[in-house]
């Protein structure tokens, strides 16, 4: 077991806990700088999904997971970001002013947004929200001028001072160059007096009030920057698909984003890179299993020589093609998740680090919550 | 002029006069004591000097400035913390970024700097910590610097959030029931703290409480309430004796 023996304040500050912990990280920056050198393009395009899915989950983790605040609107966020960036590079913008423009708009729209999320909380939240990106989806549909409509719009690949990103794989360190960089900036925003009111605002407002909070002010900080980093990853995005649609930036996929923070662990910035990659792989994952499932049992049958596992196989890949099972998988392991593990992927990768750096030690109980006391309910 | 005065304060919450009249003064280092029954609207009179409610009539002074109109969140930076009668810590955060957030009012960080996290969000982060420190020495709670909220015991939770208000720096300290679920010898600790409180850190304190004993022990003087309006003012023994104070508990 490891005890970290603590000398200064300044190691409750800094990013890295100490050695041990700093060097895992370095390892896994390797890891992903060697990613595009060892993988198929196929896989790295993945990946690259990965590092977008991962920057709209910070943008959400900061809204929910940290203050407490719920959105059922963010794809519109998303689909602002998208469309400005491919507006701004169609009239020959240069590509990084491009992406500021785009997330000054965003931005403006969060704080916009965020209005009414002074007064309103929990499900109005999320109805009032919910209205935004339906709204906001029909702007797409009918602002023809702009956004072409259902004809959709072409989005280049990206040209950055001159320097084309054709390939899969520079776009790849592109994107996780923007993904290192959102999470360092949220990351010092969550150490710094910021993030705390944001965490106070989340467990008890008429506390933070109390304590010199402005809950105006930082609720709409909140849901601006959420919509920030909404808008910066829509550039991405814009680049990534290549072919914006209005029919794209759905409920459904702000149903994706909030799953992807509930699943990873809401709360933690490990929670919304792991819900990333939840998320982002799922449904390539289910696309190889419903070929290679009844392929390798059809194998199998042929050499075991026993007919039912060809027809189980079968069978399987048949379910696998159906159309709304993704969707159907999706709810499922969001149920599982909440009534199994409401910490998320985070919070189980949190539990199998203890049981290991304790062991023989672990007790069972050690992640068992209290129930809440009362709380003055009246205030609220 | 008095260090802190409430005059003649009311709410009403519809047709209910929840506090109805009330008018005190606290001086500088006084210790000041509000008691009644249930519903007596004594956690209402905090919550109006604390500015979660708009009186309906009545003038609030603190220190010279008159704060009947000042918003909640400027309540802290003028010098004003308070604790709650039913623990409002931040639960899901640890003890010491509870401790942190009292520091609030006193950041000198803007949003840019702390985006960046620049040297000096660093330094002030820092000078945070060695305040903050220095309540967790006061009150005994370095086992617990880094454990959630929500993995303490009540006992600790009590003592956290009268850590979290001295962090404030505060001037004039709202304590409400701070004995409320402690067992004698942590109601015991309780008047230590707030003796020491008084007489150590020079802050005055403004408390509503239920134990007569703690009452007595710590209080200069005290006010008792009922149906919102005062029955009687002075010191802990002649409040307890008065006979309008007897037939508002027993009845008669």
């Amino acid at each position: 077991m490891r005890f970290q023996f603590k000398t200064s304040y300044n190691q409750d500050i800094r990013l890295f806990k100490d050695r041990v912990d700093a060097s895992w990280y370095g390892l896994l920056a390797v890891a992903v700088l060697a990613l595009p050198l060892l993988m198929s393009d196929y896989y790295v395009g993945e990946a690259t999904w990965v590092f977008i899915y991962a920057i709209c989950g910070v943008s959400l983790m900061v809204l929910v997971g940290y203050t407490g605040l719920i959105s059922l609107g963010h794809a519109a966020f998303l689909g602002i970001g998208a469309y400005a960036h491919a507006y701004f590079l169609e009239h020959g913008i240069p590509w990084v002013v491009s992406v500021v423009l785009a997330v000054a708009l965003t931005t403006a729209s969060g704080l916009v947004v965020g209005l009414p999320a002074l007064r309103m909380t929990g499900i109005y939240l999320a109805i009032a929200t919910l209205a935004f990106s339906v709204i906001i989806q029909e702007v797409f549909s009918r602002w023809e001028s702009v956004t072409h409509g259902f004809a959709g719009m072409p989005v280049d690949k990206p040209v950055i001072f001159g320097v084309p990103f054709q390939d899969e794989a520079s776009f790849y360190y592109l994107c996780l160059f923007f993904l290192v960089i959102v999470l360092w900036l949220t990351r010092n925003l969550l150490r710094s007096p910021t993030g705390r009111a944001w965490i106070a605002i989340r467990d008890s407002e008429i506390a933070a009030q109390s304590m010199g909070v402005n809950l105006a002010i930082y609720k709409s900080i909140a849901f601006a920057y959420s919509a920030a980093l909404m808008g910066m990853a829509g550039a991405l995005f814009a680049h990534k698909i290549a072919y914006l649609a209005p029919d794209i930036f759905t409920i459904l996929l702000s149903i994706q984003f909030l799953l992807l923070v509930i699943v990873g662990g809401l709360g933690s910035l490990h929670g919304a890179v792991f819900g990333a990659i939840f998320v982002a792989l799922l449904p390539p994952l289910i696309a190889i299993l419903r070929d290679s499932i009844p392929a390798s049992m059809n194998d199998a049958a042929a050499a075991m020589n026993i007919k039912v596992l060809a027809i189980v196989g079968e069978g399987i890949g048949n379910f696998l093609r159906k159309p709304g099972v993704e969707a159907g998988i999706f709810g499922l392991i969001l149920v599982l998740v909440i009534l199994l593990e409401p910490l998320g992927m985070y919070g189980r990768w949190v539990k199998i680090r203890v049981f290991f750096s304790t062991f023989p030690m672990y007790r069972g109980a050690t992640f068992k919550r209290q129930k809440s006391y009362m709380r003055s309910e009246r205030l609220r | 002029m008095s260090f802190f005065s409430v005059d003649n304060l009311s709410i009403n919450f519809g047709g209910i006069k929840a506090v109805d009249g009330v008018t005190f003064d606290v001086g500088k280092g006084e210790v000041f004591t509000i008691i009644g029954p249930n519903g007596a609207g004594k956690t209402t009179i905090f919550n109006l000097v604390s500015r979660i409610y708009q009186p309906t009539g009545g003038k609030l002074v603190f220190d010279g400035t008159d704060i009947t109109n000042v918003p909640p969140h400027r309540i802290a930076a003028l010098g004003i913390a308070r604790t709650f009668q039913n623990i409002e810590l931040f639960e899901h955060a640890t003890l010491l970024q509870n401790l942190l957030l009292a520091r609030h009012a006193h950041k000198k960080s803007n949003f840019l700097s702390e985006l960046f996290f620049l040297p000096s969000v660093r330094a002030m982060e820092l000078e945070h910590r060695e305040a903050v420190e220095k309540a967790i020495d006061f009150l005994d709670l370095q086992q617990y610097r880094d454990s959630f909220i929500v993995n303490l015991p009540y006992g600790v939770r009590k003592v956290t959030e009268l850590a979290r208000a001295l962090c404030t720096d505060p001037k004039l300290l709202l304590l409400d029931e701070p004995s409320s679920g402690l067992n004698v010898e942590e109601t015991e600790d309780m008047a230590f703290w707030i003796q020491d409180i008084r007489t150590l850190l020079g802050i005055t304190v403004l408390m509503v409480e239920h134990d007569m004993s703690l009452v007595s022990a710590v209080s200069d003087r005290v006010l008792a309430l009922n149906y919102g309006r005062p029955l009687a003012m002075g010191t802990p023994g002649e409040v307890q004796s008065h006979p309008e104070v007897i037939r508002a508990y027993l009845g008669g």
